[in-house]
């Protein structure tokens, strides 16, 4: 039927071309996104950084302590996971390799005879998990684009709590760490047990500053105050982390959305076209054939005109050399 | 001129003070206040909550609540870490208020309640604060 395939491609491209006015959209409001979320990693950056510098001079002044959250099984039973993931997808690859990754973890724990717990950070991991029958301790989302210090201090405290008890003997901590607005990658951290403080000292900045310090109480006490703020800042900047991370990729993959949209509106108007062509070709045929049968008799100048319409040509150039003669 | 003193107050979102002082007072959990002052040498300690005051060179005085945080001092530099913290400016004074009633009946109705007693501490520090 003439008319029709031209008719269902212009629908698709309409609908094409409001699918990327969306995805155009969303490109635009990660770009900003990732901006606010860069920008809050780098304003969380002291305190993370005075905290460990305050544990590098507890290290300096000689802090001995034996502290819960440095208990180090001597059989590792239980093992904890944090998985942070986005709320919301269409964010390319970003949920799916933070929950490739640490279902890999989690089995690779499983199948050595330990236990598992989960603990799922954004609506994403939870929904995979619960689809596949893991047992999901803690679940906690709604804030994944723009976490605040009072959701990681939740979570750390839960968290701290099960490992108190001994319900869990290690806590890892998987999450997406942003190196750069390209690049970003899965990473896998001891949270639980905390190393010893040397350890933590040189995990940090690493500016060992001279000079004994006077501790109130004493070191221990101070360490002993410090180490859960420690888990705190730890877990917000993860935190902080992802939400950079998951604009990031939200933005990259909103981009490739609108970038293929455009390619296949070109490619479908092309299309379009030809079959537009082809309907109005297949018309005048019509009408041709319509005047010579109206006409009849000179049936070679129908059979030119024909010719040169399927060969793109004037019908006048092949009029003279064409056996018109008769 | 006397030398002066770096002050940061830090929470986990941002640093939200920065300046100068001739004095820092602040209170340890254990030993009371304590002043601080060019020249002192590293400390480290653990705050109470209660305010912070920051003696400026002009005279002024900035005066801070500190629920809970730390306390470092090194080479003319004095750095508050705290979660939670708040300057005199930002405390809504009806809100402590309503607070501070409210966790008193929780506390006459229970004695034992230790959450209505800390929010209590919080509330009257809040209005102490605010009123310096």
């Amino acid at each position: 039927m003439p008319g029709g395939r031209e008719r269902e491609l212009r629908r698709r491209i309409g609908s094409i071309q409001s699918t990327k006015k969306i995805t155009r959209a969303m490109e635009l409001i990660a770009a900003t996104r990732v901006v606010k979320a860069m920008q809050r990693a780098n304003a969380a950056r002291p305190y993370a950084r005075l905290i460990t510098s305050v544990i590098e001079d507890l290290a300096a002044g000689g802090a001995e302590v034996d502290h819960p959250l440095l208990r180090q099984a001597d059989e590792i039973r239980n093992v904890g996971f944090i998985i942070i993931t986005g709320d919301r997808g269409l964010a390319g690859a970003y949920n799916t390799s933070v929950i490739r990754t640490a279902e890999r973890q989690v089995m690779a724990h499983t199948s050595e005879g330990k236990g598992y717990s989960l603990c799922c950070v954004g609506r994403k991991s939870a929904s995979y998990f619960r689809f596949r029958n893991y047992r999901i301790d803690n679940a906690m989302s709604g804030f994944s684009d723009n976490p605040s210090y009072d959701d990681a201090r939740r979570i750390a405290e839960t968290v701290s709590e099960s490992f108190l008890v001994e319900a869990v003997d290690q806590v890892e901590l998987i999450y997406t760490e942003f190196v750069s607005m390209g690049t970003q990658r899965v990473v896998v951290r001891r949270f639980l047990p905390l190393v010893d403080t040397e350890m933590m000292a040189r995990e940090g900045s690493g500016t060992g500053r001279e000079g004994s310090f006077e501790f109130e109480p004493s070191p221990e006490a101070v360490l002993e105050a410090l180490l859960p703020r420690y888990t705190e800042a730890r877990l917000y900047g993860a935190l902080l982390d992802a939400a950079a991370s998951e604009h990031a990729s939200r933005q990259r993959a909103m981009k490739a959305a609108t970038d293929n949209a455009e390619e296949l509106i070109t490619k479908l108007s092309r299309a379009m076209n030809q079959a537009r062509q082809d309907a109005i070709t297949t018309e005048i045929m019509e009408i041709v054939g319509g005047a010579e049968a109206l006409g009849g008799g000179d049936a070679t100048n129908a059979d030119i005109a024909l010719a040169s319409m399927l060969a793109g040509t004037d019908a006048s150039d092949l009029v003279p050399a064409g056996g018109h003669t008769a | 001129m006397a030398v002066e003193l770096d002050v940061e107050l830090v929470s986990p979102e941002e640093v939200t003070y920065s300046g100068s002082a001739e004095m820092v007072i602040v209170r340890t959990v254990e030993e009371g206040d304590i002043a601080f002052q060019a020249g002192h040498v590293p400390f480290l300690g653990v705050l109470a909550p209660w305010s912070v005051d920051v003696l400026r060179p002009g005279g002024e005085r900035d005066t801070f609540a500190v629920h809970r945080g730390f306390v470092e001092v090194s080479h003319n530099k004095v750095t508050i870490l705290s979660d939670v913290s708040e300057a005199a400016d930002e405390i809504d004074l009806t809100r402590a208020e309503t607070a501070r009633q409210r966790a008193s009946e929780a506390l006459a109705a229970d004695a034992e309640d230790v959450e209505a007693a800390a929010a209590l501490e919080r509330a009257e520090l809040r209005l102490r604060v605010a009123a310096a």
